[in-house]
């Protein structure tokens, strides 16, 4: 099976997704020409025309705007926010708009929307080419939310989101874009939204998060397995709404034991909302508290590198909090 | 040569291409919205209904702007006062009534929203929200996906003058500025924003702003019905032939409060609404038609009685329709089986 990097992975499920699909297009600031900031749609407007690779003016409220229109005119449009730091002015069109189409109109009109935003830092992009900004959309009914960390994934639900009825928003990790390579197949496959994976087996501690910080993960839980026999379940959630609950407890249960991690920061994160499930339906199977290893609360990650690595989640810092929690 | 008894072709609408019949039917639906309108304001204030928000004078050029628009292909995006534009796009006032009182059986929300936020997909009416202006993009969105697939569709969308101002609504129209995309952008200048006379709105003219993304801008007079509807026709053709989007402002002038919840009274005269209303275009327009020989006081008798029993009925039947069983309440905030949708 060919191993391929994440940003190829992306690449590949929208050309094969427009292969597939006439109504499939692609939408967004540099994304046509240029082939994107990234290089994420490189090639896209050459194979495809630009009425399907189309460079849209710079305001991301239209972007995501037209896009929704499109969509419930019966095309399948991909939106493309550069960075989700700038997705800000499109908000009101994917909360008011694409997540309430269906249900304001009693199922009469729908929005098959997917809005592509890369997240995280670690590429020294200050405080606004850094964010993660899930936490903002989280919550809001109507909307899908999916956030693969590997190459795989990445293929595999951005196909999902594409086929899949309602407004999906596809946050994908810019670090992961050339630092991830893992085994994706040739031809088609989706992963299903709303289901989560366990990356690992273990039964001493469960770790459970999404995207980047999950690589940190692995890589300290190998450390700990060689150095201390320590044993860590992780879960890869791919999906932060809806929430794989069943997927949640059942990791939970094998190790009692759970530290969630992410990068958005800890306050109103996604981790608050796994850690009430757990609480709701597995308190007293537990054997230590709920920890939480998230970004701190400050408003973005500052560009200086010392200064950066100190905001980030990394290996060592997972490994302290996990040695701390098998231990506890 | 004109064969005897023929009907002589030389009025201002049959210049406009609109047959007599349509001429007339415009006329009724006109006042079918002007009588519905009333008709909700009153069930406000009888305790009826929760809310009522009116197009009174606007219904003229709501309705010569349906006429203009092509029923089959075209996408219409009003906004929250069109009962006169969705009236002349095959909405029913049973189904007004059905969405003022709320009940499960409204096209355009069962009885889920507000009334005035419109939507069906038979009649291509796309559903709207209360965030004004989002759905300036989406009409571009329509456009944009009506070039794509080659369809001889043109979007038209309607906002008005405060609305203007939201980012979307430069966003939308410089995107389809851009792409020569075939849309109709229209704003229905009724002077007020809630209490906010138009001065504390803009400096400039909301026609002009067309310049600003390379494509037409015209004003036009909302108590002139016949001269939207030539406006909107030739925007329709131009926007057919490929050449990109109009905007246009319609001036009208809102006579009722913002809505039932507003008392207008608070921030303008008696003596300011009643200078506009007597510009009512409606009487005006009765006048033309009667003057071209196509109507008759024992016809507008006629229109009356039969808007009434209409409206009556529409009424009663709204009333007692059912609501939404709550165990439906919440369906459909996602598609129920993958692939669902329509």
């Amino acid at each position: 099976m060919p191993v391929i990097e994440y940003i190829d992975a992306i690449r590949l499920a929208m050309k094969e997704e427009m292969e597939r699909d006439e109504n499939v297009f692609i939408m967004g600031e540099d994304v046509g020409l240029k082939g994107g900031v990234f290089g994420t749609t490189k090639g896209l407007q050459q194979q495809f025309g630009e009425q399907r690779a189309i460079d849209a003016p710079l305001a991301e409220s239209a972007i995501a705007g037209v896009a929704i229109g499109a969509a419930m005119a019966g095309m399948k449009p991909i939106a493309e926010m550069q960075y989700s730091d700038f997705m800000f002015p499109a908000t009101n069109q994917i909360i008011s708009e694409a997540a309430k189409i269906r249900y304001r109109s009693n199922n009469d009109w729908d929005c098959p929307i997917v809005i592509r935003a890369p997240i995280g830092g670690g590429v020294f992009g200050g405080l606004y080419h850094s964010q993660c900004p899930e936490s903002v959309f989280f919550g809001t009914p109507g909307l899908k939310i999916v956030v693969p960390a590997t190459a795989y994934d990445a293929k595999g639900l951005l196909k999902a989101a594409i086929r899949d009825p309602d407004p999906v928003i596809f946050f994908e990790n810019k670090k992961c874009y050339r630092l991830i390579s893992d085994e994706v197949p040739d031809g088609d496959y989706v992963v299903p939204i709303g289901k989560a994976n366990v990356m690992r087996e273990g039964s001493d501690l469960t770790i459970i998060g999404y995207s980047m910080p999950l690589h940190f993960a692995m890589q300290a839980a190998e450390e700990l397995s060689r150095e201390h026999g320590i044993e860590a379940h992780i879960l890869d959630l791919r999906t932060i709404q809806p929430l794989d609950r069943e997927g949640i407890l059942e990791a939970v249960s094998k190790t009692g034991k759970v530290l969630i991690v992410h990068e958005d920061n800890k306050t109103g994160g996604i981790g608050a909302e796994v850690a009430a499930i757990i609480a709701e339906e597995l308190l007293y199977d537990l054997d230590a508290p709920i920890r939480r290893l998230c970004g701190p609360d400050v408003p973005a990650m500052p560009i200086n590198p010392p200064g950066e690595k100190h905001f980030l989640l990394n290996k060592e810092k997972l490994k302290t909090a996990m040695l701390e929690l098998a231990r506890y | 040569m004109k064969q005897a008894g023929s009907v002589q072709h030389n009025h201002r609408h049959n210049a406009l291409g609109l047959t007599d019949e349509r001429a007339v039917d415009m006329y009724k639906t006109m006042m079918l919205a002007r009588r519905f309108d009333e008709r909700g304001q009153l069930l406000q204030r009888a305790g009826k209904v929760n809310f009522h928000i009116s197009g009174i004078t606007q219904e003229p050029s709501q309705v010569a702007m349906g006429y203009a628009m092509d029923l089959k292909h075209d996408w219409f995006l009003p906004y929250y006062r069109d009962y006169g534009f969705v009236l002349s796009l095959g909405m029913t006032v049973k189904d007004l009534m059905l969405s003022i009182f709320a009940k499960a059986e409204d096209p355009n929300s069962a009885g889920r929203q507000m009334p005035g936020h419109f939507g069906s997909k038979r009649l291509r009416i796309v559903t709207g929200s209360s965030p004004v202006t989002t759905q300036v993009p989406h009409a571009t969105g329509f456009a944009l996906a009506a070039k794509m697939r080659k369809e001889p569709s043109v979007a038209i969308v309607t906002f008005g003058e405060g609305s203007s101002n939201q980012g979307d609504f430069h966003e939308g129209c410089n995107f389809a500025g851009v792409h020569r995309l075939p849309v109709i952008f229209v704003c229905e200048n009724n002077q007020y924003a809630i209490s906010m006379s138009v001065d504390k709105q803009t400096r400039g003219r909301i026609c002009d702003r067309a310049l600003g993304y390379g494509f037409p801008g015209i004003r036009v007079d909302g108590n002139d019905p016949l001269e939207v509807y030539r406006v909107v026709s030739e925007a329709r053709e131009r926007a057919i032939a490929g050449e990109g989007p109009t905007l246009i402002e319609i001036m009208t002038y809102r006579v009722t409060a913002h809505s039932t919840s507003d008392n207008d009274m608070a921030y303008r005269t008696k003596e300011e609404v009643d200078l506009h209303r007597a510009k009512d275009s409606l009487p005006v327009y009765k006048q033309y038609l009667t003057d071209a020989g196509l109507w008759s006081e024992e016809q507008e008798a006629k229109l009356q009685a039969d808007i009434r029993a209409e409206i009556d009925e529409a009424t009663q039947y709204g009333e007692n329709a059912p609501f939404q069983r709550v165990e439906d309440a919440f369906r459909f905030v996602y598609a129920e089986q993958s692939g669902e949708g329509h």
